[in-house]
């Protein structure tokens, strides 16, 4: 199975300088042919990918690829099977353990909060885990920035969903992590509450905060990663969403138009830098051509002067749902291969 | 990273709330469970007839506070038979474990939260018993629930019997997935040496001080190993995944 690797977006504060085994010194997370397994179960192999600081990192894939599995080892609570990996510019080592831990936050998928507590008393026990300076100001700052103030004092379990994964976000930004693990943070949340949590991940993006976001919700991971990284057991894609989209799919200008053309070919074939196109019934059609911008206004004039009445005409848009099922229905073919 | 008592702290005051708006731990634990092992002794203080032979008298009140005995076993195996699967049912243990805390300080913290509530509890219940005694009860009986051997046998073994049944209860809690099942198999497991007390008890030893000493030396040397046992067996990795590292 192939791995396309995407050339790194120009993330700030990131450089690609060299240490030894390959891992580059300046990334937040830098992870080099990393494998775990269980047993003879594999839970994800041969992972290498890098996220630069300040950056949020989109981790996607279905359910079973290994992804809750790779955070877990990222956060030294599995060790691994094989290879490498430094997390918060410390290497991944059993005895780096309690380091890597005070330098990173976790936010498993379930908040796991006590709900005999009250929201200040859970991040209290929380802050003096991490042995924080200042943990009265600390905790009230995170109140702050997930907007819980006013719910400071009551106990968890009287709190909605939404609240509870609002107070685990806040326990996570207790100590200032270097890098903020968040595992599927918006599941089960309605939209508003969804909405928060984004808003919220852009905001400490702003404070140069670096995310690893794992998520099922592939148009979030669209919306507020700067890179995404699909994993299948292995690593099937790194990159931007829109070099993903480019390396998957061709460019291409789709249009609609309030009958079906007679004579397609004819009509497309005399327009520049059209190398193919395809019929959507009833009467729309996408033209596979390398330069939409360019394209677009020369299929309109020759549609019009067809006699079409165009409804509608733009650039092929696929999206990260697209690249995905590509990727995934992949896998599955080369399994049943 | 070294040892932290702030961390253990945390940890330990982290339970106590939690105990003071459990239910089950404030009607069940703390007052129901006590109160059923009291009544007992008590009753039997004022029902031995005064007239009995010295070794029957001796059984007699011997019983009444092996009854007390059991209470600093149970109560703690029941407080931590809930320290490790209690959290992982509740979806705390991950969060928890991933912070920077070590597992010998989870281990105490969770100890510490189990072993001084039950102590408290016990030593409060012996002395309503011997309140009771010394304010109801027949000259000839207060004299034998006061005699020294009975006395130190209480205060020696009741930290000692807190001390093994926790250990017991953290290490069937991190090996088993299901909290009841915990508890059950982390009572049963904390009565054995109880045994050892009844022999003292019934008087088929013959209590010494040296000989409790003796006794007392050894639990306490069982309830240290006991932790490390229980320190080996704390896999974060098994915790997290229920497979092996």
């Amino acid at each position: 199975m192939e791995q396309i690797e995407v050339p790194r977006a120009q993330v700030p504060g990131h450089a690609s300088s060299a240490r030894p085994g390959g891992l580059s010194a300046q990334a937040a997370v830098a992870v080099e042919h990393l494998t775990k397994r269980f047993g003879d179960r594999v839970a994800f192999e041969d992972v290498s990918f890098e996220v630069g600081h300040g950056e949020v990192f989109g981790f996607l894939g279905p359910n079973g690829a290994g992804k809750t599995t790779t955070v877990r080892t990222l956060g030294t609570l599995l060790a691994p099977t094989s290879g490498a990996a430094t997390v918060a510019g410390i290497e991944l080592r059993p005895e780096n353990g309690p380091a890597i831990r005070s330098r990173i936050s976790i936010m498993p998928e379930s908040p796991g909060l006590y709900l005999r507590l009250t929201v200040v008393e859970n991040l209290e026990c929380f802050a003096r885990l991490y042995r924080l300076p200042e943990r009265r100001e600390r905790i009230e700052r995170a109140l702050r920035t997930v907007n819980l103030t006013d719910r400071a004092n009551d106990l968890c379990r009287s709190l909605s969903k939404g609240l509870r994964q609002r107070t685990a976000l806040a326990r996570a930004l207790l100590n200032d992590p270097a890098v903020l693990f968040l595992d599927e943070p918006t599941s089960g949340l309605d939209p508003v509450a969804t909405r928060e949590v984004h808003e919220l991940i852009a905001a400490l993006k702003d404070d140069g905060v670096t995310t690893f976001l794992t998520t099922h919700r592939l148009e979030e991971a669209e919306r507020i990663c700067d890179r995404v990284a699909i994993l299948n057991t292995t690593m099937r894609l790194v990159g931007r969403p829109d070099e993903l989209r480019a390396r998957l799919f061709t460019t291409g200008v789709e249009f609609r138009l309030r009958a079906a053309l007679a004579d397609p070919a004819a009509v497309l074939a005399g327009v520049p830098g059209v190398e193919g196109w395809e019929a959507q019934p009833p009467s729309s059609y996408r033209v596979t051509v390398p330069d939409p911008g360019a394209a677009a206004p020369e299929l309109a004039r020759a549609l019009v002067h067809a006699g079409a009445d165009v409804l509608s005409i733009g650039e092929l848009r696929h999206s990260l749902e697209d690249v995905y099922l590509e990727l995934v229905d992949e896998d599955v073919e080369a399994k049943r291969g | 990273m070294s040892f932290s008592w702030a961390r253990v702290a945390a940890i330990f005051q982290k339970e106590l709330r939690d105990y003071r708006r459990n239910r089950f731990v404030v009607i069940f634990t703390m007052s129901v469970l006590p109160l059923i092992f009291i009544a007992v002794p008590i009753v039997s203080l004022f029902t031995i007839k005064v007239s009995v032979t010295n070794a029957k008298l001796e059984t007699s009140i011997g019983r009444s506070l092996l009854y007390l005995l059991i209470l600093p076993a149970i109560i703690p195996s029941v407080l931590s038979a809930y320290s490790v699967v209690g959290e992982r049912e509740q979806g705390t243990l991950e969060p928890l474990l991933t912070t920077p805390i070590h597992s010998e300080e989870f281990l105490i913290g969770k100890a510490l939260a189990a072993f001084l509530p039950a102590l408290a509890v016990a030593y409060a219940i012996f002395g309503i018993f011997l309140g009771a005694a010394a304010a109801f009860a027949d000259p000839a009986i207060v004299s034998a629930v006061f005699e020294r051997n009975h006395l130190l046998l209480q205060l020696l073994f009741t930290p000692l019997l807190a001390g093994w049944s926790i250990w017991v209860g953290i290490a069937v809690s991190t090996r088993v997935s299901d909290l009841r099942a915990a508890q059950q198999l982390s009572v049963f497991a904390s009565l054995p040496p109880v045994a050892i007390v009844a022999l003292f008890s019934f008087n088929v030893i013959t209590p010494s001080l040296g000989l409790a000493l003796g006794l007392a030396a050894a639990l306490l040397a069982i309830d240290g190993l006991a932790y490390r046992i229980v320190a080996a067996m704390f896999d974060r990795e098994r915790l997290i995944s229920c497979t092996r590292s």
